[in-house]
Parts: structure tokens; sequence; C-alpha cells
């Protein structure tokens, strides 16, 4: 079996006498598309969180294809390969779609810490990040002020800066939260047609796009797994349906 | 870069487009030289005002770039000042250019070992610590008198004649190109860092700090960076101020110059690099001709025009005007 | 060892007064997270309204005081509502350069209508002079400083424990969003704490003219210190604004006695480390 993408292992973090994350463990295998579910509070945010280094863990252990991260800090984690997305839009506002994104590749090759070189003469990463920005249809508006743009094109441009990174493990913390129902298909769209060879890991609350574009699910509540599975598997789970539903069936 | 120029035919072009020198740039600088003919009677002035501009661009370097408020930065100025003097009165160095860039440096050390304390500490604990820091040098300063001439500072610093020949006379002709030419030269630098790669991720910690870690970006190291810069450009003109006026005093770290220079800065308009130096010109010249009068007079005109700065026009002069010609624009 | 009972005592007392101008500071910036530089300004008209009222309109010292409370806090409110209100989404930046703004027009105005002079105060004969039991000085009016002190910081402990209204502060301090959606009106809550924030800052300048004295300078020299034990003590703690004052208080004085040189360097170079160290200050939650 190959090494997963990323893998928690016991994972404990606790405010006080509030557990928010108690004995998390999973893996995410190359290529996965998983969805993170469970009611507020349940801990989703913070395991995203404790993944990326915002957060340090009381105990337990973070893995990135296979090498140990728990103790590594956040940015370093971005420039092995694992991005992630918050799920409160955190943009730059008064750049561009253009210079943030530009900023992200660069700031990825290593190149941004040079302030001898015209920032106009990287054409190179300027050029990707235009391409970036034409496959995510936020072309027309990459030379507006960010906080102009409407929100669901803040949405895609949050998704934009932790692709620019070129990671191999992709955390989306509710990627279509406040965007209106008929956009948010089409941000998912983009998800789905992420490279195969990136895993991603997204959470989110609408359960028909939960069940069109994850291939496993993840339920959490308490700041505890409670199951993991197939679809199909989640669906039917008599705990998963108390914890959300009260009992009644998912419909996906 | 400042204004607004009109969108190029290709989208991927606006980000060098946004660099390129204008021509109003050039209008800009060359009226800056008009005080040498027309007005030679106020070259002190003029002088004071590049001083202060240079200064003023210093704290745009973190302020308006990077988003880091600093209460304290006249200690970096009053390093260099004081550097620069006694440079000349314990170890006899007199040549200018090389003690202006020695005190620089002198600058620069102490504002990368604070950069160390201030990247630790956010919202009011920052404004706490920047401004206890500067207190703490004026504190040292004032006592260590044999060093600094405590509350009489230091006088008599003469420096040799620039390029052996340019004397600084009474009427501080010598004095006010000097100092404009360090200023322009400071400037053109700056502008570079700017624009380049690391001026960008300057910005993206300026508009969200939080975010850049997850771009991949040490923060603290980047801000370490250019608030050493921050502390070389305000230690030269510290040390432009000790050679051009022969003397400091420890009002050259003290509080209020703090506070004038982040008051200078914010009327011209952070992060727009000419802020700084429109901010000193305004500034300076309304304190020359309003303070005579009655200083209270100054303090009450100047707290008003900051208060309405602030609500009203938060980009200040130079943010003000562009945001105006962005208006035109769009009208047009 | 009688030096030191009389420096600790008179520390006290001048802990006293930095608590008072400094406790409507901490609470209101916990509260309100709003950075307002212009609360020693507050202070120091409270002292020339008790200046004014004492020797324009003959009021007994005693009685300018709570007359300063009430008027410096309606003042404030006025301030809060045309001015500061507008900035409550601004950075600190914004905030510091306002209240800079309101810091400059005050002193400017004070000295204009008051003159650059100290001003004195008449104090009532009970209040002047000292006992020395053991040896020890102790003014009648350092006294009355540690005991006004003591009272009001009873009073606002058991205003925010005890009272609806302080239940309803320490559920706005704590979570806004949430106080909001339980009914609480937390405009309201913030315009009253507020008002009763800078009332004490302008009790405070009222009591301060006798000790440290009242000058247009007094709103600049006293920020320093009034944010000084707001950041030491914690943003929204009163009794960390006590500990901080007193501590303050007490090492001041300390140190002007023992070590003149240095004293004021330490003091600094204390707080920096501190802040370093625990950046909301010895009792804070939040920066």
């Amino acid at each position: 079996m190959s090494t997963p993408a990323l893998a928690a292992d016991g994972l404990m973090k606790s405010f006080g006498s509030l557990r928010v994350a108690d004995n998390v463990s999973f893996e995410l295998p190359q290529g996965a598309r998983h969805a993170l579910i469970g009611p507020n509070g349940a801990g989703k945010t913070t395991l995203v969180n404790l993944l990326t280094g915002v957060l340090a863990p009381d105990h337990g252990h973070v893995y990135l294809a296979g090498a140990e991260i728990t103790h590594l800090a956040p940015d370093r984690r971005v420039k092995r390969g694992l991005a992630r997305t918050f799920q409160i839009n955190a943009l730059f506002p008064e750049l561009t779609p253009l210079e943030s994104v530009t900023l992200a590749i660069l700031e990825r090759d290593g190149v941004a810490p040079n302030w001898r070189r015209k920032l106009g003469g990287c054409s190179a990463a300027i050029e990707e990040a235009h391409a970036l920005l034409q496959r995510l249809a936020l072309a027309e508006d990459c030379n507006r002020r960010t906080r102009e743009l409407a929100y669901g094109r803040q949405r895609l441009l949050e998704i934009a800066l932790a692709l620019a990174a070129q990671p191999k493990v992709l955390l989306l913390d509710e990627p279509a939260a406040g965007v209106p129902a008929g956009e948010s298909a089409e941000l998912f769209q983009v998800i789905a047609s992420l490279p195969s060879d990136i895993a991603v890991l997204f959470i989110e609350h609408d359960m028909h796009l939960v069940f069109r574009f994850a291939s496993r699910i993840i339920v959490m509540a308490g700041g505890r797994i409670l199951a993991e599975g197939l679809p199909a598997e989640i669906a039917h789970n008599p705990e998963v349906r108390a914890v959300y539903l009260g009992g009644t069936e998912i419909h996906a | 870069m400042v204004l607004a120029a009109p969108a190029p035919s290709d989208p991927r072009r606006a980000i060098a487009a946004a660099a390129r020198w204008r021509w109003y740039e050039t209008l800009f600088w060359l009226a800056l030289l008009l005080p040498y003919p027309l007005l030679p009677t106020y070259l002190d002035l003029a002088s004071q005002i590049a001083i202060a501009a240079l200064f003023a661009l210093s704290l745009d370097l973190i302020l308006g770039y990077a988003g880091v408020i600093s209460l304290g930065h006249a200690a970096f100025f009053g390093i260099g000042a004081y550097f620069a003097a006694i440079l000349v009165q314990r170890w006899g160095w007199t040549e200018p250019f090389s003690g202006l860039l020695v005190s620089g440096v002198a600058a620069a050390a102490v504002g990368y070992l604070a950069s160390f304390l201030i990247v630790r500490v956010s919202r009011l604990a920052l404004l706490m610590v920047t401004l206890g820091l500067g207190v703490l040098l004026e504190e040292a300063a004032n006592h260590l008198s044999g060093l600094t001439g405590g509350n009489d500072g230091l006088h008599e610093i003469a420096v040799m004649p620039l390029l052996g020949r340019f004397t600084f006379d009474l009427y501080g002709r010598t004095a006010f190109l000097y100092a404009l030419a360090v200023l322009f030269l400071m400037f053109l630098a700056a502008r570079r860092i700017v624009h380049s790669p690391f001026g960008l991720s300057l910005r993206g910690l300026r508009e969200n700090a939080a975010r850049m870690p997850a771009l991949g970006a040490p923060s603290r190291a980047r801000i370490r960076v250019i608030y050493t810069i921050s502390a070389f450009y305000a230690g030269i003109a510290g040390a432009l101020l000790t050679q051009t006026t022969g003397s400091v005093a420890l009002e050259a770290l003290g509080f209020q110059r703090s506070a004038e220079v982040l008051i200078m800065l914010v009327l011209g308009g952070t992060g727009r690099l000419y802020g700084g130096i429109v901010g000193s010109i305004v500034f300076l010249v309304a304190r020359d001709q309003l303070a005579d009068m009655n200083p209270q007079y100054w303090f009450f005109w100047i707290g008003l025009l900051l208060i309405l700065v602030v609500l009203f026009i938060p980009g200040g002069i130079v943010g003000g005007a562009s945001a105006l010609q962005a208006r035109l624009g769009r009208r047009a | 060892m009688i030096h030191l009972a009389g420096v600790l005592f008179d520390g006290l007392a001048y802990g006293m007064l930095l608590f008072v101008l400094s406790v409507g500071l901490s609470v209101t910036m916990g509260l309100m997270g709003f950075v307002n530089l212009a609360h020693s300004a507050f202070a120091m008209l409270g002292g020339y309204l008790s200046v004014t009222l004492m020797q324009q309109a003959g009021v007994p010292f005693l009685a300018t005081l709570p007359l300063a409370f009430v008027l410096i806090g309606a003042a404030s409110v006025a301030f809060e509502r045309v001015l500061y209100r507008r900035l409550y989404r601004s950075g600190e930046l914004d905030q510091v350069l306002l209240t800079i703004g309101l810091v400059l027009m005050t002193v400017a105005s004070c000295a204009y209508f008051w003159g650059t002079q100290q001003q004195s105060v008449t104090l009532p004969p009970y209040l002047f002079g000292h006992f020395s039991p053991f040896g020890i000085d102790l003014g009648y009016y350092r006294l009355f400083l540690i005991a006004v002190g003591a009272a009001i910081a009873l009073a606002l402990v058991f205003g925010l424990e005890r009272t609806r209204f302080g239940a309803r502060v320490r559920a706005a301090v704590d979570n806004q969003r949430m106080a909001r959606g339980l009914g609480i009106d937390v405009n309201r809550i913030f315009a009253l704490t507020f008002a009763i924030g800078s009332g004490l800052a302008g009790l405070g300048g009222a009591l301060a003219i006798n000790t440290v004295g009242l000058d247009p300078n007094f709103a600049t020299k006293y920020l320093v210190y009034v944010l000084l034990v707001v950041s030491v003590g914690g943003l929204g703690s009163i009794g960390g604004s006590f500990a901080a004052a007193v501590l303050l208080g007490i090492s001041d004085v300390a140190g002007k006695y023992y070590v003149p040189e240095a004293g004021a360097f330490i003091i600094y170079a204390l707080m920096v480390l501190l802040l370093l160290w625990r950046p909301a200050g010895l009792f804070g939650r939040r920066v």
C-alpha cells in the first residue's frame, strides 16, 4: 500500500476543559477526494488548523507523505506541499488577484525574498498566475482590487491562492460557504477537475455537494471521528444519522 | 505607481506598468530643486524637510508597506545622529559620505536586534514595546552624558568638505543639495525594493499577515529584514542631521520626533513612497509659518488636520489625489 | 526601614491615583477594542473642570470630584458618538492617530483658556498635613487617595460581578456577537461603559492636581503611565489594572528615591520584558 499523502495519528488538543480534538486519526491517500463533515463545533476547522500547524497538538502526530511534520512551522509545511483555504476569506484586499496569485507563486519558488529584481520582470510567474486565474474564470477581474470582487469570485481566488502553491495535499475549509447555490456547483467542478495526483480533503455542509464529489466521507462530532467510509455506508450509518439528522435517512 | 495609469491592453503587463517611472515624478524631483535658486533664505528649512522626508520614508517602509506600527522609530534616527557625531568627535573620522554610511549601518545593527523583539508582539503590545524601546533609549542617552553630552547634546561637529571641495556654508547651500541628493538616491533604492518580489511580499504582510504563512512565507523573517532596512534609512537621516547642522541633541530620539514623523507620513499618505516627502513638506512648512506666532495654535490646527485626514482622507494627501484622479478618470 | 515604609505608603497612594486614571481605559479597550489615547486628555479636562468650579463657582473640592466624574463622562459620550464610532472597524493606527489629534487639540485649548502655569487646589482643612505614627509620615491627602482608590476598585468589582449591568458588560467583553444574539444592547453597553471609564479619568485628573500638579502637559505626560498600567495589567481586567497601577506607583516612587539615576529606565525595561513574555499583560486575555 502506498504512503498516504497526509496522515494524522492520535491527535489530541484541549483548551482548558474543552476537548476540541480527541484521538483523531485518519489517512488521506494520494489522489483522494474525501469530505469531512460534522455538525457545527465538531472540530473540523480545528483539525485543519492542527494539520497545517496553526495549532500545536497536545499529543499525536501528523505525517506528510510519510515524513513527520508535527512540529514544523506552517510556512514550511506549505513549502512541502500542504495547502489550505480558509472558511472566511483570508485575502489581500488592496492587491489584485493577479498580484495575489503571483505572490503565491513567487513564495513557492523562493523568489519572494529577492529585493533586487524587478517585479514586472518576473514574467514566468505572472504568466503562470494569469493562466491559473483563467482556469478559474477570474482572468477578466485579474487587475481589479480584491476587495472590489463579488463574494463568489473572492472564494474562487481563495482556492487559486492555495492551488498556486502546487500542493500535493489540499485542505478546503467550506469552499462554497456564502456562495450562491448556482455558483457553488461551478466551484466544485473546479475542485473535481483538479489533477488526480493531488489529495483533497474538503469540509462541507451541503450534502448534495458532498455526495456528488466525495469518494469517501469522514464524520466528526465533539472532536472525535465518528465514522469513516464510502458515501453509501455513511448515509446508512445510524450513529451518523442520530448526530446529524435525528434519525432520518440522509438523502443524497 | 502613485496615480493610476491607464490599463494596458495585456492584463499581464499591469504589474510592470505600475512600476514605470512617470513624467510627473520627474517634474516632482525637479521642483524639489527650486528652493536653491528661488528661496535662498529658506535653504536651512529645505534641508530639514529633506531629512524629515528621508526619515518619513524609513517609517513608510515598515508601516506603509509591511503594516508594522512603530511609536519609537526616532530611536534609529537618534542612533544615526549620535553615531555620526561620535565618529567625528571621538574618532576624528570626518569624511562625510563614509560617516553617513557607517552611521546608517550602526542604526541598522540595532534595528536588526530590535526586530527580533518586534516580531513577537502585535497590536497594543507592539505599540507599547516600540514606545517603550524608544523611551528606554532616550533615558539611556540622557544618562550616558559622557558619550552623548546628556541634556546639552554634542556640538561643533564639523565634517570635511564634501568630495574635498564643497564646504558647508552659512547659507546652507551645500547642506541642502547634499541632503536632497541623499534623499533622492535612497528613494530610488526604496522604489526598487518596493517594486521587487520582496516588496510584493511586504504588501501581502500588510494586507493580511495571517495569510502569508499559508502561502509559504516566513513572516517574521521578512519583517526582520524590512525593519533592519528601515532602521538603516532612519539612521542615515539622523546622521544627515548631525552633519548638516553640526550638532545633535536628545530630541533627535525623543517621543516627539517619533510622533511627528508618524503624523507627517500619515498626512502625506502611507504605502505610496511619495507620501512621506509630501507630508514632510506640508507639515514643516506649516509649522514654520504657524508656530512662530503661537505654539498653541500649531498644536490645535495640526491636531484638527490629523483628525480630518484620518476620518475623511485615509490615504493622506497622495492617496486623496490618487482617488480623485481615479474618479475623474472614471467619469471621462 | 522607616524610609521603606514611607516609600511604600507614598507609592501606594500614587498607585491608587494611577489606578483611577487608568482603569477606565483598560475596561473600554478590553470591551471595545478601541485604542483611546485621549483618555489622559479626559483626565486633564477633569482636572481643569475641578479647578474652574473651585475658582469661579466656589464649589468645595470634594464636591468637584463627583461633578468631574459626571460631566467628563457625559462629554466623552459626545466624543464617542461623533468621532470614535466611525473608527470601530478601523485598525489601531487610525485610532491612535485620531486620538492623538484629539490630545493635541485638547492640550492647545487648555493652554489657551487656562494658561500654561501650574494649577492649584484649595483642600478642605482635614485633608491638609499628615500624622506620623511610628515616625512614618502619612499624609492625609494620600490616605484619602488610597481610600478613594480602594472604594472605586471595590465598587467596580461589585458592579461587574453582582449587578445585571455588570453581567452584560462581562458578556459583551467575552463574546460580542453572542451577547448581541442574546438581545443585549451592546452599543448602549459600550456607551455607558465608556462614559464611566472616561468619567473615572476625569475624577482622577481632579484628584491628581494636589499630588502631581496640573498643566497642559498633563495629558501627554501621563498618557505613557496610563498605557503602561493598561498594557501591563491586561486589557479588560480591573484586578490587573489595580495590580499594575500599585506596582508602577511603588516602583516609580522607590526608583526616584533609591535609584534616581536609572529609575525610569528600569521601569520601562521591565515593561518591555514583561510584554515580550506575556503580550496580553499580567491578567489580560487578548491583546
